[in-house]
């Protein structure tokens, strides 16, 4: 699971580095993600991690992220969906630096997302100057105009209540988020093992968030609510070079137990499977690669592009088949880096919702 | 297919039969092409290099937030602002000194800069990592590069204590700027947590918190404008180009069209026989215009490539003379985008179609049988004389309606066209005219003939004499305003820089030591302190120069209009002269008042005078030195003027370098000051003598070709004059003869023409492009060697064929009588 997790936001991140131009890096895997982590801190287990600390950043590493998904309805009960992520890179290792000659790069992406359409924007920003940043207390995550902010009464161990805005030329949203279960610590308390060549990352969600707030849309504002799921993940070598591009889910089931799986492609056809499933008390248990089984059931064209938006997903080890479809097929972020991400909704054995994220197709 | 292929070839070899036709054509085409496309080469590369130098990084294409003092800001404003939801970008701009070069130094932040800010595209693709860690790297223009002799990779010094992070060539930047990452900027320029302003994206990205809520009135929103003051002032001067390039182009197009036109009558027979073996109409007109698009597409890469060398040659000084008039920085080296071939070459084909457009109609309106006489083209000539007449009234006529309501550049280049179009449509009229008076008073057979001979050479030719008049009337018309300029030039100029020595301190400490030791030195018999302001009057970038009360400016300044006691008014700070240019644009006059906006509010001036003030394209304003410091107590008061007794001027100049280090360009004498700025306006005026040089070159070349292609036609005419006992020789001198007098009729009629455009150019478009207005003055010496000049062009281009009459066997001349004509 966490290396889906990490996968997908290192996409992200090796992103921030290949809009620098970094080409020599990007020949290994995404932005020399791949590659020796070369001065930045090493992953390694044991670690114990610690809150609110843990909630700010971690400079030492050479790549973060700060990742919230929701899937929200309103009155009338149309469904909507939205992303906002902030995701850190370290240009170089080493102490900080003051000012413009620090050496982080702040990168954003936040999308609102209805069955009719999908709006999203991308910022950047240097560290250093006050522009973007994350203080661990009080808990606030910011770039230009838009934040993840805790309220004075969060709580270390829940990350609860947070509020989370961000706008864009034809969207905005500014929602609470509250959760009453602890933090969910990923892999071996929060050690996160990638591959058998030892990439790891430190990693921790928070899939348990209720959210309420105001989303415009085209200018139309509407009140909605729904459940949201965070994700905080930092590393300094978190990927394999054959990797083509991965699909991703996570699913709210009905139950109220969570699931998140991803099927990783690499270059000679074949496929990694991983995923978790988290129980209604919080306990994650890891899925074995071979109880997974994706298989897509329908294609959207987006430009050049075929995208499968519809998945039949079985989990044997659970007893689980469900049907996924997207809230809108045409969910996708074309952004400096493109990639499809919007919520979908699932029939089967339980239903729910959920997102689902595509890359390098 | 394969019968359109036989058709082709059938009429391609037409042109195997006749080379120099088709030569004719050739040079007609590739010159017009040539031409044009040069001028439009030299243009584009102007315009490119404004829009680098104005949409860079700091020009006036964004949107800005600024200080309202115009000074630096703390950076925190810019985050601020950020996280108010403006799209914002800091620059900090200063200059750096490399040597003795002063460049403009700019730091900006890629992450935030507006997509549309940074000209340079290279920029978003740059390695930026590089580019903002350090040591990151100064972006500049690989020709600043070259002149600075330095290296990719050079970290040269800009003080004693800061060295340029590595230098990196990018092909995008203007010249004359270095381009570095913010930070580095800042610590360069000494200006920690401080920015210059912000550049403001227009992309909208949702919404923003009033600009007042979260700076208060610390910084302003200044709108972008549409048009760079770079592209505003230099506008007349690439529509003067422009105008000598469709000029050029037309002229080229007269040949095409007297080529094609000829050849049309010749390959009349062959249309016959194409016709009568069952060609359609149509299929041949389709072939005919597929050949000619041929013909066009071979000669318009042919006249492209001698556009790009055209263009090459003259960059240098077109560079030169908008870096002397405008400070335009011009790269030196041509860069011509995909499109600049695509529209020569379709230039090239459209005009030639234009051009034969009219035979292409005959041809498709062609009966089958009546195209078996190949009959004179002379035809149908009286009633064409008329039409070309009544056209040329017409065109007149409009001339004179733009010059009488018209108050704009284009509409002056308009009456000039007007003259230039209306003078060559009504010369074949004027020329039957003078024919038929000559033909009136003649005595005897031969001269008879002569004169009725040449009128029926006439439309033959007319399209050449219609070149060479236009040739020659620019000529006289850009000769005579040049010399008129110069000459006035000169006058001005001797009057404008009256002080021996004109001296520039670096900074208003150096200028007080200056001072106190030119106090010290006998020779030097006054200081007159001048300093300098720069503000917008309507719009209109305008420039305040402070004068001392000195006897100096009372004896010399050049003034036009003036009250009597105007250098006292001048003096007391409520009165200034007025530059020709701003009186004009501002419609000024004497006694009317004007209010400049100052750094200590509004100044309400008074106009007492109108001087000339040639080759600025700012307006100016001259007011008293006390009032404009009092006015401006920001204004650097490091330049003035030293009165020196003439013998001493190089001793003391020698002697202030030593002691102050002043460099070139803080230290000049008159004599050089005078020297540089007459250069500038030669070359200023290199340009146009080059195109003017060339288009007179087309026109000789234009006679030429029409002469030798007339001179197979009229062996019918002549061979009987050769039956009843005329030599050789003595025909080959009448031909001569015609042909000179129709060259000297059409040159006589030039001049008028020729004076006409020079007044047009002076009165007319100079005023409307420049601002300002020379007294008209005739040289007739100029006149009569263009005269000469033209009389020996028509000499050599009539030489060819009466070289070939004399050469020509009996046997031919015979022939006519047997051939069935």
């Amino acid at each position: 699971m966490s290396a889906s997790r990490l996968t997908r936001r290192a996409f992200a991140a090796g992103l921030l580095a290949a809009s620098l131009g970094s080409r020599r890096a990007s020949a290994q895997g995404f932005a020399g993600l791949g590659g020796e982590a070369g001065g930045f801190a090493p992953v390694v287990p044991g670690r114990k991690l610690i809150f609110p600390q843990d909630h700010g950043p971690h400079p030492d590493f050479r790549i973060e992220w700060w990742y919230l998904t929701a899937n929200l309805k309103d009155a009338a009960g149309n469904a909507y969906g939205v992303q906002w992520t902030l995701f850190r890179q370290a240009m170089a290792p080493g102490p900080q630096r003051e000012g413009w000659d620090n050496q982080q790069i702040w990168m954003a992406h936040a999308a609102a997302t209805s069955a009719t359409a999908h709006r999203f924007a991308e910022k950047f920003a240097r560290g250093g100057i006050g522009q973007a940043g994350v203080t661990a207390q009080p808990f606030v995550a910011f770039i230009d105009n838009w934040a993840l902010r805790g309220d004075v009464a969060m709580a270390a161990a829940t990350l609860s209540p947070l509020d989370v805005t961000a706008a864009g030329k034809d969207f905005s949203y500014a929602l609470r988020l509250t959760s009453d279960h602890d933090l969910v610590l990923q892999g071996e308390q929060g050690y996160s093992r990638k591959s058998e060549r030892g990439q790891a990352s430190y990693y921790y969600s928070q899939p348990y968030f209720t959210a309420q707030g105001t989303l415009t849309l085209d200018g139309k504002p509407v009140e909605v609510s729904g459940v949201a799921w965070m994700d905080r993940e930092w590393s300094s070598q978190p990927l394999a070079s054959d990797q083509t591009g991965w699909d991703w889910l996570s699913l709210h089931l009905g139950s109220g137990e969570k699931v998140m799986l991803f099927r990783l492609r690499q270059k000679d056809g074949g496929a990694y499977f991983a995923g978790n499933w988290i129980g209604t008390d919080g306990r994650s248990q890891q899925l074995a690669p071979d109880a997974i089984a994706l298989e897509p059931l329908g294609f959207t064209e987006i430009g050049q592009r075929s995208l499968p938006t519809r998945w039949r997903v079985q989990l044997r080890s659970h007893g689980l088949t469900v049907e996924t479809k997207p809230l809108n097929p045409q969910a996708f972020m074309a952004t400096s880096f493109a990639y499809w991400e919007g919520p979908i909704s699932f029939e089967g054995d339980q239903t729910g919702v959920g997102y689902l994220e595509m890359t390098g197709y | 297919m394969s019968r359109a292929l036989w058709i082709l070839a059938v009429l391609l070899s037409h042109w195997r039969r006749h080379p120099m036709q088709f030569a004719t054509l050739l040079i007609g085409l590739i010159s017009a092409t040539a031409l044009w496309s040069g001028v439009q080469a030299l243009n584009a590369q102007a315009r490119s290099s404004y829009d680098r130098a104005a949409a860079a990084l700091g020009g006036n294409r964004t949107a800005m937030l600024v200080s309202p003092d115009g000074n630096a800001f703390p950076q925190q404003l810019f985050v601020d602002l950020r996280r108010a939801g403006w799209p914002v970008s800091p620059v900090v701009e200063g200059s750096a000194r490399i040597g003795t070069r002063s460049l403009r130094l700019l730091g900006i932040e890629p992450l935030s800069l507006p997509i549309e800010a940074s000209a340079a595209p290279a920029l978003g693709t740059a390695d930026l990592q590089s580019f903002v860690l350090s040591p990151g790297a100064t972006l500049l223009s690989p020709q600043t590069l070259r002149e600075l002799e330095l290296h990719d990779g050079d970290t040269p010094e800009i003080s004693s204590s800061a060295k340029l992070p590595p230098l990196k060539a990018q092909a995008e930047l203007a010249p004359g700027v270095l381009v570095v990452d913010i930070g580095a900027a800042q610590r360069l320029l000494d200006m920690p947590g401080r920015v210059s302003r912000l550049l403001v994206g227009s992309k909208d990205i949702g919404a923003r918190a009033p600009l007042q809520q979260v700076v208060g009135d610390r910084l302003q929103l200044v709108q972008p404008e549409a048009e760079t003051d770079l592209e505003r002032l230099t506008d007349s001067f690439h529509l003067n180009l422009t105008a000598f390039g469709l000029l050029s182009f037309l002229v080229g197009l007269f040949i095409v069209n007297s080529a094609i036109g000829l050849a049309f009558e010749q390959r009349r027979p062959m249309l016959r026989t194409l016709r009568a073996c069952g060609a359609s109409a149509r299929l041949l007109n389709g072939v005919m215009i597929v050949e000619l698009t041929l013909i066009a597409l071979a000669a318009g890469l042919i006249g492209l490539v001698c556009g790009y060398f055209i263009a090459a040659t003259l960059l240098p000084d077109v560079a030169a003379s908008l870096r002397g008039l405008y400070g335009a920085q011009i790269p030196g080296e041509l860069s011509l985008k995909p499109q600049w071939w695509f529209t020569g070459i379709a230039i090239s084909i459209i005009g030639t179609l234009g051009a034969a457009s009219a035979s292409l109609i005959k041809a498709a309106r062609m009966p089958l049988l009546a195209a078996a006489q190949a009959y004179p083209w002379q035809q149908a000539q009286q009633r064409w004389l008329l039409l070309q007449g009544g056209g040329a009234l017409l065109i007149f006529i409009i001339g004179l309606v733009l010059l009488w309501r018209g108050d704009s550049l284009v509409a002056g280049f308009a009456v000039l066209a007007a003259i230039l179009l209306g003078a060559a449509l009504g010369l074949p009229a004027i020329l039957a005219l003078a024919l038929a008076a000559g033909e009136r008073g003649a005595r005897g057979p031969l001269t008879t003939w002569f004169w009725a001979d040449s009128r029926l050479q006439l439309s033959g030719l007319s399209l050449a004499l219609m070149a060479l008049l236009l040739a020659l009337g620019v000529n006289v018309g850009v000769g005579t305003m040049v010399e008129s300029f110069s000459r006035t030039f000169d006058r001005w100029l001797d009057g404008r820089l009256a002080a021996e020595i004109y001296l520039n301190a670096a900074n208003d400490q150096q200028a007080a030591e200056i001072k106190t030791w030119l106090k010290t030195r006998p020779e030097v018999r006054a200081i007159l302190p001048g300093a300098r302001a720069e503000v917008k009057l309507q719009d209109f970038p305008t420039e305040l120069i402070g004068f001392a009360d000195d006897a100096t400016y009372r004896t010399n300044w050049p003034l036009l209009e003036h009250t009597a006691d105007v250098w006292d008014r001048v003096a007391t700070g409520e009165a200034a002269l007025v530059s020709e240019q701003l009186s004009r644009r501002l419609h000024l006059s004497i006694g009317d008042h004007v209010t400049v906006p100052t750094d200590r509010g509004p100044w309400p001036l008074q106009v007492v005078a109108i001087y000339a003030d040639y080759g600025n394209p700012r307006g100016q304003l001259g007011v008293a030195f006390n009032g404009l410091i009092k006015h401006f107590p920001d204004v650097a008061q490091t330049r003035f003027g030293l009165r020196v007794d003439p013998a001493q001027v190089p001793q003391l100049v020698e002697a202030l370098r030593d002691r102050y280090q002043l460099g070139e360009r803080s230290l000049a004498d008159q004599a050089t000051l005078k020297a540089v700025s007459k250069q500038i306006f030669s070359r200023t005026f290199a340009v146009t003598t080059a195109l003017n040089a060339f288009t007179l070159g087309i026109a000789g070349v234009a006679l030429l070709t029409s002469l030798l292609t007339l001179g197979q036609s009229r062996l019918p005419q002549l061979a009987p004059l050769w039956a009843i006992g005329l030599t050789r020789r003595r025909l080959a001198f009448v031909e001569l003869m015609k042909t000179l007098a129709m060259a000297a009729i059409t040159a006589l009629l030039a001049l008028p023409l020729g004076l006409l455009v020079a007044w047009c150019l002076i009165a007319v478009v100079n005023v409307k492009a420049f601002g300002w207005r020379l007294p008209f003055e005739v040289f007739p010496l100029e006149l009569l060697k263009l005269l000469g000049v033209a009389l020996l062009a028509s000499l050599v281009a009539a030489a060819l064929p009466i070289l070939k009459l004399l050469r020509m066997q009996p046997a031919q001349l015979v022939k006519v009588f047997a051939d069935e004509r």
